[in-house]
């Protein structure tokens, strides 16, 4: 079904091309059963260079979202996710039992269209009540709709809920519960990481481009390591990955991550968060994860080199741990989604991209990092007196100016009374 | 496999008699099917005896119930907490083959890894200000549980991502597809069964009214539309659940809203009911019962004091808000009935378990019962909880979400800006 989705080259290639992922072919299976590792593959060059080219064309992609800013950012990744949902959703669907049951497709996008209005109003929720404060209407408008925000998407799960049941056909029961479940889990894992990944773009695009990075980093060493190192294979489930590619790309990736964090923590437009969806220039105090911390480098160093003290960033100590996380347990992504194709027999989960198969393919790994990085900063990084900026805009929201005095008052009175006996 | 699980403890347990009592639940019983396939319940010949089984079983679940209601908010969150251990343990068993099984040992852990990661999460982020606020008293034991309160989604994300990594580490060459529908089942049962129980603790905190209305509305539906089918079920209603008929359906749906009507005003009197707990204690409560709460009295028109002796009459304005609650009982919690059903027969079982017996298992009770928890919670959110913001809400709020230091930075940043205003308005 997706071999007929193509815009490249012609079918032999591509078939050398799917090697690169992790399914084998009989044929090339050796006289004495060993499997083939990439340093043996006499293709190799030419599929590299194919996945060079489309890797170039992603990265410039990337890129030119970046420079145009967080609102670009999010529809890209808006775009992507639609993509690796289509994917995703006609990849275990039989034709045969959809020929009876017209518009069923119909109703994965209706859950589609509800999961995107709850998890994006959830989390820009603040951003876009700021957005609309200029005019009256609208911000009375927005404000309603946020409030009910959670109602009004529980009324279309119910509806797509009904809907479901009611159109439950005699003989095709099992299959039509089937797709309700994978309907359910893609959304899920769809969802999760490209909520946390736009949570993560508004809190300072560095939140989203450093883990990016470093899997992308942590995904070409390891391919180079493989190339020219590449002996001990690493886990049954992906035979082409070894030990040699696996702890070459973990060094590398922690020494990027270090260096990473310093240069892209210096651009203001990386690290300042976005309190409201507008698309212009940033300016904001900085915070204090990107302040240089001046350490004075010991003797020895000083001597050899023209350097006296090294300027480091705090926010590269967090770089570390998110380097130690995307060398180590990043890849367990790749391997579930590998393990995933061989359990149900596929190839890949598209063919979007040449060299590299589909949408959700690339973003594999790349979900497990968004969700990290996510629960990281919250529980980590964010400063203490988040929830309490949180009350102090709600009450000067909310409550008239006699009101905040009175609160005020009660709440000193409470305060003075204390917690503990 | 259900059937060596013997779990009941009446008498009546030859297998041809707990067939009648699966004829009960939804899938039609080959046997009974006569010519003009006509299975309603209006029918059936055996149905005053499995009518007896099932009201006997029906009294002892109310009764249970009752008690832990008067017993308080902990002991019935504590109720739902078991029932989800069974409704989970029955859905986990639902769809194992033994055969598989035996080659993978160890798998059935991570079932249960998964259940206890969830339950972490999921009461954690309900509870989590509710525990510190009654741990106030001992200095080292409130730093422990604010901290863990602090880095609780940490430590569950760590958790689930070491399930994951054990997941992947188990897959055996030939079982792949076993295991990754396992794994997937297993998160479908643990979001279905987590969200509900997680949405009904919510109520019970804001006060056993919210928990307990829209569980009696269910009931009430329930039986309802037992006895109007009982007695005048002609019209089926769906393809998926034959014994449900149209005249079940409208009786029952009346019956719903006049009671949530009625029941409404019944409990809204109670303080034990109306009142939100603040913390984990367990003894009495004392609160204001709040708007919703007092009596507002219309003066009835004038035909209808000539036949009654009454002039006015008092009503809640929660009671209106009851029959919504009633509505959505009567029309779609029904829906999580069909969807049980359909699911059986897509996977041809007869019943998720038989814990009780002439009802089937838990989660046979429990499928319309948790549509109706997580609408309450949400009709809850957005309706109910007061519209305008007032000082003794946001004082609420910030007792009940922010730990002692913050509070204070609260306090002290609340009145450098007041000061900014007053010297500014100057």
């Amino acid at each position: 079904m997706h071999r007929d989705q193509s815009c490249s080259s012609p079918r032999t290639p591509r078939a050398r091309q799917r090697r690169r992922s992790n399914e084998i072919p009989s044929e090339i299976i050796r006289s004495d059963g060993s499997q083939l590792l990439l340093v043996d593959d006499q293709f190799k060059y030419r599929s590299m260079w194919v996945r060079a080219h489309s890797s170039l064309w992603m990265l410039v992609g990337v890129a030119a979202a970046i420079y145009l800013g967080h609102l670009y950012i999010c529809a890209m990744v808006v775009v992507v996710q639609i993509f690796m949902a289509s994917e995703l959703f006609n990849l275990l669907r039989i034709v045969h039992q959809d020929r009876r049951l017209p518009r069923f497709r119909l109703l994965n996008w209706h859950f589609f269209f509800t999961a995107m209005l709850y998890v994006y109003g959830r989390i820009l929720r603040q951003q876009l009540v700021k957005t609309v404060t200029s005019d009256k209407f609208f911000y009375r408008l927005v404000s309603s709709l946020i409030k009910y925000q959670m109602a009004i998407c529980y009324f279309l799960y119910i509806a797509g809920f009904v809907w479901f049941i009611l159109s439950l056909k005699k003989k095709t029961y099992k299959y039509q519960f089937g797709q309700y479940a994978w309907t359910h889990m893609i959304l899920i894992v769809v969802f999760t990481q490209s909520a946390f990944i736009v949570a993560n773009i508004f809190e300072g695009i560095f939140w989203f481009l450093f883990p990016a990075l470093l899997i992308a980093v942590n995904d070409v060493a390891a391919y180079f390591f493989g190339f020219f190192f590449g002996k001990t294979p690493l886990i049954k489930l992906s035979p082409k990955k070894t030990w040699e590619g696996f702890i070459g790309a973990s060094v590398a990736t922690m020494i990027a991550s270090f260096t990473f964090a310093n240069i892209l923590g210096s651009f203001q437009w990386l690290t300042c968060p976005r309190k409201d969806l507008s698309t212009g220039w940033l300016q904001c105090d900085l915070d204090p994860h990107f302040m240089p911390e001046y350490y004075s480098l010991p003797r020895l160093i000083s001597f050899w080199f023209p350097w006296k003290e090294v300027a480091i960033l705090p926010v590269q100590w967090h770089a570390l741990w998110l380097g130690l996380f995307a060398s180590i347990i990043a890849p367990f992504g790749g391997f579930f989604a590998s393990g995933f194709k061989r359990a149900f027999k596929i190839k890949d989960f598209g063919a979007s991209i040449p060299g590299h198969g589909g949408f959700t393919d690339r973003m594999d790994c790349q979900m497990v990092m968004a969700v990290f990085v996510y629960i990281y900063h919250q529980s980590f990084v964010v400063p203490e007196d988040y929830s309490v900026d949180m009350f102090l805009d709600q009450i000067t929201r909310n409550l008239s100016f006699e009101e905040q005095q009175a609160l005020y008052g009660k709440l000193g009175q409470i305060l003075s009374e204390g917690h503990f006996i | 496999m259900q059937k060596d699980k013997d779990a009941t403890t009446s008498a009546f347990s030859t297998p041809t008699f707990r067939n009648r009592q699966r004829k009960r639940s939804n899938e039609t019983d080959t046997e009974l099917s006569k010519a003009n396939g006509n299975h309603l319940l209006v029918h059936d010949k055996n149905k005053y005896k499995s009518m007896l089984i099932r009201a006997y079983s029906t009294l002892w679940m109310i009764g249970g119930f009752a008690l832990i209601i008067y017993m308080g908010h902990l002991y019935i969150t504590a109720m739902v907490i078991v029932i989800q251990i069974f409704m989970a343990k029955e859905l986990f068993n639902l769809l194992r083959r033994s055969h598989e099984d035996r080659q993978l040992p160890g798998f059935r852990l991570l079932n249960w890894h998964f259940f206890f990661t969830a339950m972490l999460f999921v009461y954690g982020r309900i509870l989590s200000q509710r525990l510190v606020n009654t741990v106030t008293l001992d200095k080292v034991l409130y730093q422990l549980v604010s901290s863990l309160v602090k880095y609780h989604m940490a430590i569950c994300y760590s958790l689930y991502i070491a399930g994951f990594m054990w997941f992947i580490l188990t897959l055996k060459k030939k079982m792949y597809k076993y295991q990754f529908g396992q794994y997937a089942w297993t998160h479908m049962i643990l979001i279905v069964v987590f969200t509900q129980s997680s949405f009904t603790v919510a109520n019970i905190f804001e006060g056993i009214f919210w928990f307990l209305l829209p569980a009696s509305l269910i009931v009430i539906s329930d039986i309802a539309a037992y006895i109007f089918g009982f007695f005048f079920g002609r019209t089926p209603l769906i393809k998926l659940s034959p014994k449900k008929t149209w005249e079940g359906f409208i009786g029952a749906s009346v019956t719903t809203i006049i009671s949530a009507f009625l029941l409404a005003n019944l409990m809204g009197r109670s303080k034990w009911l109306t009142c939100p707990r603040k913390d984990l204690s367990t003894g009495w409560l004392h609160c204001d019962p709040g708007p919703l709460f007092k009596p507002e009295s219309y003066a009835l028109p004038g035909w209808v004091a000539l036949f009654f002796p009454w002039r006015e009459i008092s009503i809640l304005p929660v009671q209106w808000h009851a029959l919504c609650i009633g509505l959505f009982a009567s029309i779609i919690a029904p829906f999580g009935g069909f969807f049980a059903s359909g699911f059986k027969r897509a996977f041809k079982i007869k019943d998720f378990g038989d814990s009780i017996p002439g009802h089937g298992g838990i989660t046979d009770r429990m499928d319309c019962q948790m549509v109706m928890a997580v609408f309450a919670y949400i009709y809850h959110q957005s309706f109910v909880v007061p519209q305008s913001f007032s000082v003794e809400l946001v004082l609420d709020q910030i007792l009940m979400n922010l730990s002692f230091e913050e509070q204070e930075a609260l306090y002290l940043r609340l009145g450098q800006m007041l000061e900014g205003k007053i010297v500014g308005q100057s």
